[in-house]
């Protein structure tokens, strides 16, 4: 497949991560005030009281100066796909394009279309219209993330297609199973309902500095009161999700839990970390302690991985270098097997050109017979296989702890609301102002483990990143990067500062 | 029942799907158009505001259906998705860098505190119209002209320039055909501008849009005269039966000829755009969109499907003809045609609902009223 530029694989990286966690700081924002404006505006519509039509407006002004960076960001990534991974786009668009369109034409339509009534329609529209076209733009924001998190998802666990050694890529043969994988179903839930928590720390941390500065209280003590109540049922389907994602970790990305377990030897009965420090500079196989420090519970990872006490839960070593009692098979032996498939693949493509029908058949059956691991075929060495550990171990357990506390938080902003002291207790409201930010970082390194973890896979087991990328030099591919790095800077300060400032102007100006 | 489509009917059955969405795109230009006519036709705050608030209404249509082609041809035809943007690397980029910045600009070119200033956005928004439509062009001529790439045995493509794609830009007929889109799109942009914005109390902003209809559909005639005298002469890239590429001559006017309807959508969608540039701008009716918008569909379409049927490669390569892309072999599977055909099912309601709300929003024109709605652009 001609020569690797790990130049341009790493730039592809660097851009599409800088890319998409652009994006992502705009996109729970969106899914969780969408839903939070129509539960306004449906009060409104109930109570038919004025404040809280104003109230509605205030978190529309909002939302709208939120959704344009978010659709700013979000038009790069689609292409994306083309322009720097052109080969993956190859290989899997049979089955990969299909969400990305359906997107298209079932969320993002919806999405825009009612915007421009609920944003410009409330002289035009009658009141249960406009109503309607809300609760459209909510929706079509969760379906947009229903469709590209079946994209993902099956870029986790590829189900329902087949490999064509006469095209030389993969192609789709269920389409219903690729929709409703269970790590599909896993990413959507847990990413819409922890984007609800982040929508819903939004509008508290904003009316949290109001009640601060003793400004608009009683339109932050609504917003609050419908915000934490919604974010406290929102934060309990993130936990049960999250431990839903695990589960689906536990079964189709053992190495993934592993990394951000930082579980080196599998065992039955493991324990779970609840908290650690990892030994800095460890490497597999070099016998130092995987921990430096560490508080754990036993059994709990066999529990969260195999829903089982006692189960065997696989280490970084088992998975790298096998476990014959387990039953897993070596990494150095997937990877022999891979490149047999990969060369007789290109022995059945030399004997279709040459038109020899025997040698044809012989390369099919070697290809056939090893194709399980063609993906494996492409790595060096068993150890590539192994993900960065401590920047998943560490992602994913700050996630876990802003997940727990978020609930406690949400608790004493319920309670403080039903009590009516709110307006007076300055500690939770200094931590209702950080909530957002602490849950915003939260969801990013949701997917730095979800991703980061996942390497070096594309497609899990089946295409390494550096296999994915587009034939280009990489200059090419480091201009466009400093490129967004600068645009998207630049239009994230824009939209701090009129956020920023709105904010300021409060609900009176809009 | 869709599963029982041969694959071929299939391919072909997208090609027009593509084509429409591609057509739809190219006649939605009319924000793109508007956005270039801003600083020449509005001479005040008020009509600034005027036209901003009015194309604001639509923008993200057009950007949307432009997602939504990136998406049905990765569906569809990954291999085109996967040639052309990673291959044409660099017209892709700049024609998504005018799209990012003209997702900002209305939102927060009035916004206080905005950073960039006013001036800024309505730059962002003129790049959008000009340089994105001027290459989306001249992507769209590459589809005549050929671009320089190989494919290997696993389909991976290989570029053969270093401009990756720009290179694009130095042809005529490519230039030609950017220039007449945008020229067009800006016809259209005063024609939708004309029908929906209320000039009581502006009355020199309606004189000034429609002058601007006229001039702008005459300069876009050079252009399209080029395209058309170039379909006339150049030769194409055909294919034979075994999937073979050549160079055949006059193969696009061969294919207009062999293709009556589509010569015919052709000639009556331009009929169509100078019955709107007629009534907008040597008349005071109001409706030259109805028929400017229509009439640049049927000629998007008349181009596309030029380009790809009757045997022909749409994405040809000049360097190996063989590279060439065509409808049969850039295709998905039989399956994932089949899925998509009952997804695309969804577009006539989508549509349904974009008309209708349009129809709500639209019912009354803009006037200087909407512009002391606070959430106004
Ligand atoms: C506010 C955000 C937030 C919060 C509080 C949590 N998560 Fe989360 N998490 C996400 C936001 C997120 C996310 C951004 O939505 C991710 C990234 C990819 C995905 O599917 O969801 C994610 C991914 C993710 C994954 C990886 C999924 C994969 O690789 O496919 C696991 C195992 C968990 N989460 C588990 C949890 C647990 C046990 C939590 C305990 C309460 C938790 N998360 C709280
Ligand atoms: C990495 C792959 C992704 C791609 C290719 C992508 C693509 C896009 C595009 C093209 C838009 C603009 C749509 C328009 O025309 O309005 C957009 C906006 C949006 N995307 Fe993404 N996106 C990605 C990741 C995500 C994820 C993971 C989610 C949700 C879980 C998501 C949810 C949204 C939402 C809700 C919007 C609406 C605008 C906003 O962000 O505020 N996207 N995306
Ligand atoms: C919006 C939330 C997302 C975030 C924050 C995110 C984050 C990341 C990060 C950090 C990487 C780099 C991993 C590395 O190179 O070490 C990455 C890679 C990648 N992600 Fe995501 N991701 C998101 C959603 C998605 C979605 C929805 C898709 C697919 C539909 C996707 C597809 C990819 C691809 C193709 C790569 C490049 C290959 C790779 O480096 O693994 N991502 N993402």
């Amino acid at each position: 497949m001609g020569e690797i530029d790990l130049g341009t694989v790493n730039w592809a990286r660097a851009q599409f991560t800088l890319t998409v966690m652009y994006h992502w700081l705009f996109v729970p924002i969106t899914l969780g005030l969408s839903v939070l404006c129509a539960f306004f505006e449906t009060i409104y519509v109930r109570t038919g009281k004025q404040e809280w039509k104003n109230l509605t407006k205030f978190w529309m002004t909002l939302f709208g100066i939120n959704f344009a960076i978010g659709v700013a960001t979000g038009i790069i990534i689609e292409f994306e796909f083309g322009t720097n991974w052109s080969n993956y786009s190859w290989m899997v668009g049979d089955i990969f394009g299909a969400p990305l369109a359906i997107e298209g034409i079932a969320a993002f339509f919806l999405e825009t279309t009612f915007f421009a009534i609920m944003f410009f329609g409330w002289e035009r529209a009658s009141k249960g219209f406009h109503l309607f076209s809300t609760w459209m733009v909510a929706i079509g924001s969760s379906l947009s993330a229903l469709w590209i998190l079946i994209a993902n998802g099956w870029m986790q666990l590829p189900v329902g297609m087949v490999f064509n050694p006469d095209s030389a890529r993969f192609e789709m043969q269920n389409f219903w199973e690729i929709v409703f994988s269970p790590v599909a179903v896993a990413k959507f839930t847990h990413t819409t309902t922890s984007s609800f928590v982040v929508g819903s720390c939004f509008v508290i941390a904003v009316s949290s500095w109001y009640l601060l500065k003793g400004r608009h209280v009683e339109m932050a003590k609504k917003s609050i009161a419908v915000a934490s109540v919604f974010g406290l049922l929102a934060g309990i389907a993130t936990a049960v999700t999250g431990d839903e994602s695990a589960f689906a970790n536990g079964r189709y990305q053992p190495m993934k839990m592993a990394a951000y377990e930082g579980l080196y030897e599998g065992s039955n009965g493991a324990d779970i970390v609840a908290l650690g420090l990892l030994t800095s500079g460890k490497r597999l196989g070099d016998g130092q302690e995987p921990f430096a420090f560490e508080i754990t519970i036993p059994k709990g990872l066999s529990l969260m991985a195999k829903r089982e006490l006692n189960a065997f839960v696989p280490g970084i070593k088992d998975i790298v270098y096998g476990n014959e009692a387990e039953g897993i098979m070596p990494t150095a032996d997937k990877i022999a097997q891979g490149k047999i498939a990969i060369a007789a693949l290109a022995a059945y493509k030399a004997a279709d050109k040459a038109g020899d029908d025997t040698a044809k058949a012989a390369a099919l059956e070697r290809f056939t017979a090893n194709q399980a691991y063609m993906g494996f075929g492409y790595l060096d060495s068993p150890e590539e296989i192994v993900p960065p550990v401590a920047t998943v171990y560490y992602s994913f357990h700050y996630m876990v702890y802003a997940g727990s506390a978020i609930l406690l938080l949400m608790l004493l902003l319920i309670r403080s609301t039903l009590k009516g002291t709110l307006a007076d207790q300055k500690v939770l409201q200094v931590f209702g102002v950080m909530s957002f930010f602490l849950m915003l970082l939260s969801s990013e390194f949701g997917w730095v483990v979800a991703e980061v973890g996942r390497q070096p896979w594309a497609i899990q087991d089946m295409l390494p990143v550096k296999m994915a990328t587009t034939n280009i030099a990489s200059g090419h591919v480091t201009a466009t990067f400093f490129i967004f790095l600068i645009l998207f800077t630049a239009l994230l300060i824009a939209e701090i500062k009129i956020m920023l400032k709105q904010i300021q102007i409060g609900p009176e100006g809009v | 029942m869709i599963g029982n489509l041969d694959t071929t009917t299939l391919q072909q059955i997208w090609w027009i799907i593509c084509s429409v969405v591609g057509a739809l795109f190219l006649a939605l230009n009319f924000v793109q158009g508007g956005q270039t006519l801003l600083w020449q036709v509005a001479k005040t705050e008020t009509e600034k505001s005027l036209i901003i608030n009015s194309l604001g209404r639509k923008w993200e249509l057009t950007f949307t259906t432009l997602v939504l082609f990136g998406g049905a041809l990765f569906a569809a035809f990954p291999l085109f998705y996967a040639t052309s943007f990673g291959g044409a690397y660099w017209v892709w980029m700049l024609i998504l860098f005018s799209f990012v910045i003209q997702a900002v600009s209305y939102e927060y070119r009035k916004k206080p505190n905005n950073f960039l200033g006013a001036k800024t956005y309505e730059l962002f928004l003129f790049i959008n119209g000009s340089v994105g439509i001027l290459l989306i062009g001249a992507a769209i001529g590459t589809f005549f002209t050929g671009s320089n790439f190989t494919l290997n045995d696993y389909n991976n493509v290989n570029w053969t320039t270093e401009f990756r794609g720009l290179e694009a830009a130095f042809s005529l007929f490519n230039l030609s055909m950017g220039l007449f889109l945008v020229f067009n799109a800006r016809s259209l942009g005063s024609m939708y501008l004309v029908n929906n914005i209320d000039f009581d109390g502006v009355p020199e902003l309606e004189t000034r849009l429609r002058k601007a209809c006229l001039i702008s559909f005459l300069c876009s005639l050079p252009f399209l005269l080029y395209v058309l005298i170039s379909f006339v002469f150049m030769d194409g890239y055909g294919t034979d039966a075994n999937g073979v590429v050549s160079l055949v001559a006059n193969k696009y006017i061969g294919n207009l000829l062999a293709m009556p309807l589509v010569l015919g959508m052709l000639l009556v969608g331009l009929f169509l755009v100078i019955i709107g540039v007629t009534r907008t701008a040597l008349g005071n009716g109001t409706s030259g969109i109805w028929f400017g918008g229509p009439g640049t569909v049927l000629v998007g379409l008349a181009i596309l499907f030029t380009a790809a049927f009757n045997n022909t490669a749409f994405y040809p390569s000049k360097v190996d003809l063989q590279s060439s892309l065509t409808i049969y072999n850039a295709s998905s599977s039989h399956y994932t045609l089949t899925v998509m055909t009952y997804v695309a099912m969804l577009i006539p309601g989508v549509v349904a609902y974009v008309a209708y709300v349009w129809h709500v929003m639209d019912f009354r024109k803009i006037g200087a009223a909407d512009l002391r709605d606070k959430k106004a652009y």
